[in-house]
């Protein structure tokens, strides 16, 4: 009965009231996952359970049981940010910040979905799935992570990037 | 504001007229204007790194001992008295540590309200808080929780009965139109302007509009929501709050518990979003009055529906704005009148009457604003207060004369501004808003605009352009204060009480103070973000840039001097007056004479010093009663309209800044585009939606208030004219709040383009564009 | 949010009988289930968890699918057969919420998700017959934007949210059950109740009883089809109103037509008359826009939401439209 969070274990609350984001914010520390409205509608909150995306607001923490979790501190290695996280910063992906952990962490595995070739609803075929990969793809896809400041270009920008990195 | 205060900001104005500008703050050009090093060139931000790996601590996640959470319950009604109040519940529910309501919370006093001239106050929603058992809108707290876990503290909150006894409220801006009062002042400004014969205009204009355009409610919907984690050390305060008054946020508190100053502690070193609405509102208070009741640290986390019922957001607007004109454009008479709510306890007056004003000449003007006085939660600034929503009604009058008229709406407009303010006849310290309308057209494509509505089309989707220009005025706030410190390896580090909520403070800053001082960027530390740092103002009104500006410049000035005398008479420097040195390569210099010259280091060691610092202060700001001192934009769209659905999605925007000198293009272009994205979401989608019925706020959560989405923002160009300011420190005007103006009136004007249909009222949503 | 017992069932029996145990509710993804705890509109003495049930997606031999019910919204959406075969279902599953959301969300959940009238969200400060019954409805004759229109009554005017119920609904689906009483199946039309006297009831789902899967058939018109939402943002946002449409045109005239419509009741509409005028008519834009009106004759709308009828016709319409350029 445990958690593995960025590679380490943790216990489960004993009041199946936690959710998720609140274990790692209030109860091991890890502030790095923001909360933004506790109620789905925001993202702030985004983590990697297992690879994919999800809201750790909306997760209650024993619904993680035996399941592995990333988090924004766990995207850097031995200090060495991810590239996504160095893009973020050269492009101005961020303002206050406040929004950037879940965005950074809803991007690393949304660039698994594109990689898939997944589709979203803005794909116009959705049997060949995704052509070549347009801003409009990116921006439908990250559409589950508000920034309030407007870091939007940026923060496509980084994401592109990658992309691009991916193609050569 | 009063009477008095139109007289004395009058007075003050008229004897400014005589004063030689050299006398003045800004009266001489700042010399960084000229010297460029780092300022003017892309820098990355110096806290990137911090934020984008979850290291910087905001307000909620600062760790104490003991720490209990709260939880808030809210008044269901508007207006009444409480009759009944059933704890029992909640107080044996697990966890909990206290229950606090108007029956045993603190005697508390009032917060002072925010104002121009007491930066010790931070107060939006002056009302006693759970002092009576009094309701005075809907959403007061009327219990506060404290337990182990916020999860108890939420559900004891969900345990506790409240009865009442209901009064009338008012609640309906229909019907206390009747009732409005009419200020004599806004802000700094007469209300009422009243000059030519604007009937005979309209009688003899050649085309003429007059028409009624309808803002609605907004919140600022920060990410972060508002949060402070509250102790008390003794009769200390300490508060790690989500602020953007520092000083003024420790001032009330000081008050309000009847304190000194300087037994308040507050910390604010990032904060996530604020746009207005992160100063003092009642939930710091009461958590500090929770804490000092359970003798807990306290943990006071908003939850999105509370900051819908505690945070104030922008008033509605009712705005009424009539236009003449001669054939060739040239106004007649400028009408804009209107209302906005502003209870008596509210401390922002919505004055969407200015920028219109200070935009256009005209031969006649009838310009007041009437406040209506409603049972709600007060109403505060946010971001561009007055000139969001003003040049909404202004800008998009402005292309329905156009449109009457026949003639292009950027030569209309340029036809009509001043060389001088249109009103007081001052003088601009920099204005080019021409330059901004031809770089933006020519970036934009503007001679691609059909002038006929409904002219281009796309399958279903019919296509559109429009333009728009916005205004926001300088603002150098006096007070703000900073200290220089340079250590024995010539280091740096600026310090003050100022806030970082996404402008890139500490970023800019930097390479101010290492361009003054001579030093390389990674010689030069600020420190920003708590009161024991000198003295800030608040972060608002986009002055903060040129409010510490202001004081780092006088700090270093002061540094030099005092350089110069511990440097006594064993140097190369000997005998030099302050004005006849500057600070050059890690030292100060002989003006005209480089090679006079001696380190940083070489002086303190001399003296035996570890370390040197200096304090300055940013003064009074003069420049803005003798100078017409505005930020201008000009704001391109294009965008579709579905013919099926009414949905719009815009497809470019441009935005073509006349804000001075650009201090930091990287960082300058994200605020910029930050901005013209809050003006998209006031345009499209944005709204409070408040029940008339009883005033309860039914769009309380993130899902109801409709934030623009990733798809929603479009390519965004920004321009700017770059040219320096000659009476503002470093030549920059504040940028943090021009971005949103006069883009929901591009986006109205291109939606009539595309479209054929003036919508008047915000936001444009589907149903709107489907009737016909 | 009211403390709660949570379990975890590790399969269908075992679900089924933690779950007689009494006031208890199974846990899909949670993302509708826990923000409602902790709304406190809902209070189960008990959490079932059922989001690791086996969340299989099966082809039968004719192409038609049975979808697992904790089978995610985002992994029915990117099923090949479903792009290929189900267009619509795929679309109407990408329009809905966000990916992280799509990624947690469970198609049993999907179905049982709640109203978002902004009313029955007040449990503190607004009265909502659906939440309390008998206590009065507060968005009649209040802020009633993105109410329903259709199948209404004076007791609740809500809307059902999901945006994969209006596919489904169009797809003829049919929802297995398992509960107390055994086995049985429920055609997606009939699952969902319109409001009535009894507003809280929303579904015919017995106390105890578990989703197991949802079953669809192939078609012609299933192949050919489509999803279109209309919403205030472009994107996380729940539709105005949406249409899903399938169309199989065969000589010039409509073989097969299926039409439901979301966001303008409580439950999938699905438009039955405009089906009726379509069949073996020719696929023309005034025979598209003749059944959107018989269609929405019926409508009663609030002085704020009657802009959905036109919105819903010209969406209809334009949905049909699409379908004959795409089919011809
Ligand atoms: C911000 C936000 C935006 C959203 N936008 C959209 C949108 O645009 N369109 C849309 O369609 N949806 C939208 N949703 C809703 C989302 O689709 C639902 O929350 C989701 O589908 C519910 O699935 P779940 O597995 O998480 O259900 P849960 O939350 O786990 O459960 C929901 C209900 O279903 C019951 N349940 C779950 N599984 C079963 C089962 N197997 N048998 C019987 N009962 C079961 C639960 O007991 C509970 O009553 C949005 C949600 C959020 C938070
Ligand atoms: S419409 Fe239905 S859900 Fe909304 S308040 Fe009325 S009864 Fe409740
Ligand atoms: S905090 Fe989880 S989505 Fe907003
Ligand atoms: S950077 Fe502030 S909310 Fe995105």
């Amino acid at each position: 009965m445990a958690i593995a969070i960025n590679g380490t274990d943790y216990s489960l609350p004993d009041d199946p009231r936690v959710s998720l984001l609140d274990l790692l914010r209030e109860r091991i520390g890890l502030t790095g996952t923001k909360l933004g409205c506790n109620q789905g509608a925001c993202g702030a909150c985004t983590v990697i359970l297992d690879g994919e995306r999800v809201l750790s607001c909306l997760t209650l923490a024993v619904q993680a049981d035996g399941r592995a979790v990333t988090t924004i501190e766990g995207l850097s290695k031995q200090g060495d940010m991810h590239p996504l996280q160095r893009a973020f910063i050269e492009h101005d992906g961020l303002q206050c910040g406040y929004c950037t952990p879940g965005q950074i962490c809803s991007a690393v595995a949304m660039l698994g979905e594109m990689r898939r070739g997944d589709p979203s609803y803005v794909t116009a075929d959705l049997v060949a799935g995704l052509g070549s990969t347009t801003r409009e793809e990116i921006r439908e896809r990250m559409s589950g992570n508000l920034c309030r400041c407007g870091a939007h270009h940026g923060i496509v920008e980084a994401i592109e990037e990658q992309l691009v990195g991916d193609a050569a | 504001m009063s009477k008095l205060q139109n007289a004395i900001v009058g007075g003050v104005r008229t004897a400014m007229g005589y004063v030689p500008s050299s006398w003045l703050p800004g009266g001489t050009r700042d010399p960084l204007i000229d010297k460029r090093v780092t300022l003017g060139t892309q820098q990355s931000r110096v806290d990137g790194p911090d934020k984008v790996q979850g290291v910087a601590r905001f307000a909620a996640e600062v760790r104490m001992d003991g720490l209990v959470y709260a939880a808030c319950v809210h008044s269901t009604i508007a207006r009444g008295k409480i009759t009944e109040l059933d704890l029992a519940a909640a107080e044996a529910a697990p966890g909990v540590v206290l229950v606090m309501t108007h029956r045993n919370a603190p005697k508390l006093a009032l917060p002072p309200p925010i104002g121009m001239t007491n930066l010790k106050a931070a107060g939006n929603n002056i009302l006693p808080i759970m002092q009576d058992a009094d309701i005075r809108w809907n959403g007061q707290t009327v219990a506060l929780v404290l337990a182990e876990t916020q999860e108890q503290a939420n559900h004891a909150a969900s345990l506790i009965v409240v009865r009442y006894e209901q009064a009338a409220a008012r609640t309906r801006f229909e019907d206390a139109k009747a009732d409005a009062t009419t200020p004599d002042s806004l802000m700094i400004e007469r209300n009422r302007l009243k000059r030519g014969d604007t009937d005979a205009a309209f009688r003899n204009a050649a085309g003429s509009v007059d028409a009624v355009y309808r803002t609605p409610w907004h919140n600022h919907n920060p990410i972060e929501p508002n949060a402070a984690t509250i102790a008390w050390q003794g009769d200390r305060l300490i508060v790690h709050d989500a602020t953007q008054m520092l000083n003024g946020t420790a001032g009330s508190l000081a008050k309000v518990f009847g304190i000194k100053d300087t037994q308040v502690f507050v910390s604010s070193p990032f904060v996530g979003g604020a746009f207005g609405g992160k100063a003092l509102w009642d939930h710091q208070i009461l958590g500090a009055a929770a804490s000092k009741l359970a003798g807990r640290p306290v943990r006071i986390a908003l939850s999105r529906a509370s900051m819908h019922r505690l945070i104030g957001g922008r008033s509605q607007t009712e705005q009424r704005v009539a236009l003449a004109a001669d054939a060739t454009g040239k106004l007649k008479a400028l009408l804009h009148q209107g209302f906005s709510v502003k209870p008596p306890h509210s401390v922002c007056d919505e004055a969407f009457t200015l920028s219109g004003r200070s935009l256009y000449e005209s031969e006649s003007y009838d310009i007041v604003q009437h406040t209506l006085d409603l049972d709600l939660l007060a109403n505060t600034f946010m971001r561009a207060p007055g000139e969001a929503v003003g040049t909404f009604a202004i800008e998009s009058a402005m292309d329905e004369l156009a449109h009457d008229l026949g003639i292009d709406p950027i030569a209309l407009r340029l036809r009509n501004i001043g060389d001088t303010d249109p009103v007081s006849g001052a003088p601009h310290s920099q204005s080019d808003l021409r330059l901004a309308y031809e770089l933006g057209a020519k970036k934009f494509g503007w001679d691609r605009r059909a002038a006929t509505p409904k002219s281009r089309q796309d399958g279903e989707w019919l296509i559109g352009m429009g333009c728009a220009t916005g205004s926001f005025p300088y603002v150098r706030m006096p007070g703000m204060s900073a200290r220089i410190t340079i250590d024995s390896n010539g280091h740096a580090t600026v310090s003050s009480a100022a806030h970082e909520m996404g402008m890139g403070t500490a970023t800019v800053q930097r390479q101010h103070a290492a361009d003054r001082l001579g030093l390389p960027l990674d010689y030069v530390t600020v420190r920003i973000g708590d009161t024991d740092l000198p003295f800030g103002s608040f972060a608002g009104g986009s002055s903060q840039t040129a409010s510490l500006g202001a004081a780092i410049n006088a700090a270093s000035a002061k540094l030099a001097g005092d350089l110069l005398r511990l440097a006594g008479n064993d140097t190369p420097l000997a005998g030099l007056r302050a004005n006849e040195i500057e600070f050059a390569n890690h030292g100060l210099r002989k003006i005209d004479e480089p090679s006079r010259y001696e380190s940083f280091a070489s002086i303190l060691e001399r003296a035996s010093r570890s370390e040197i610092s200096a304090m300055g202060e940013s003064g009074a700001p003069l420049e803005i009663l003798k100078f017409s001192m505005h930020s201008r934009s000009a704001i391109f769209c294009e965008l579709r309209v579905s013919e099926v659905t009414g949905e719009v999605r815009v497809t470019r925007l441009v935005g073509a800044f006349d804000c001075g000198r650009i201090l930091n293009p990287k960082t300058a272009t994200s605020q910029f585009r930050g901005g013209m994205i809050m003006g998209l979401g006031m345009a499209l989608t944005e709204e409070t939606l408040l029940d008339k019925r009883n005033g309860r706020i039914m769009s309380a959560s993130m899902t109801d208030y409709h934030v623009p989405v990733h798809l929603d923002v479009p390519e965004i160009d920004v321009l700017w004219t770059d040219i320096p300011d000659p009476r503002t420190p470093m030549g920059a005007r504040g940028i943090g709040e021009i971005g949103i103006a006069g883009v929901a009136a591009a986006i109205a004007n291109a939606v009539f383009n595309a479209t054929g249909k003036r919508i008047r009222d915000l936001p444009l949503t589907p149903d709107k564009l489907l009737s016909d | 949010m009211t403390p709660f017992d949570y379990r975890r069932a590790a399969d269908q029996t075992e679900a089924l009988s933690l779950a007689a145990a009494g006031h208890c509710r199974f846990l899909g993804g949670g993302t509708n289930l826990v923000d409602l705890m902790r709304q406190n509109i809902e209070a189960p003495a008990a959490l079932v968890d059922v989001s690791r049930l086996p969340a299989t997606i099966d082809v039968t031999s004719e192409g038609g699918l049975i979808i697992g019910a904790t089978a995610r919204n985002s992994a029915v959406a990117a099923h090949p057969v479903v792009r290929a075969q189900y267009p619509m279902l795929s679309r109407a599953l990408l329009a809905g919420a966000s990916a992280q959301i799509r990624n947690m969300a469970t198609v049993g959940g999907n179905l049982m998700q709640r109203t978002r009238c902004s009313y029955f969200y007040d449990a503190a400060g607004s009265r909502c017959n659906k939440r309390e019954p008998g206590a009065g409805c507060d968005a009649i004759d209040g802020l009633s934007r993105n109410h329903a229109i259709l199948g209404t009554s004076e007791h609740c005017i809500a809307t059902l949210p999901s945006d994969m119920c209006v596919a489904l609904a169009a797809l003829d689906a049919i929802v297995h059950l398992d509960g107390p009483m055994g086995p049985r199946s429920v055609p997606l039309l009939d699952f969902h109740q319109l409001p009535g006297t009894t507003p809280h009831i929303e579904t015919v789902l017995r106390p105890g009883e578990l989703i197991t899967a949802i079953a669809i058939s192939p078609s012609a018109a299933a192949a050919n089809s489509r999803y279109r939402k209309v919403r205030d943002r472009s994107s996380y946002a729940f539709a105005l109103v949406s249409v899903a449409a399938g169309l199989d045109v065969a000589d010039g005239r409509i073989r097969d037509v299926r039409i439901a419509l979301g966001g303008v009741a409580a439950k999938p509409w699905r438009a039955v008359q405009a089906e009726d005028v379509l069949r073996g008519e020719a696929p023309t834009r005034e025979n598209f826009l003749r059944a959107a009106d018989v269609e929405l004759a019926a409508a009663k709308p609030t002085e704020a939401n009657a802009f959905k009828i036109e919105l819903a016709k010209r969406t209809m319409a334009a949905v049909l439209g699409d379908l004959t350029g795409a089919g011809a």
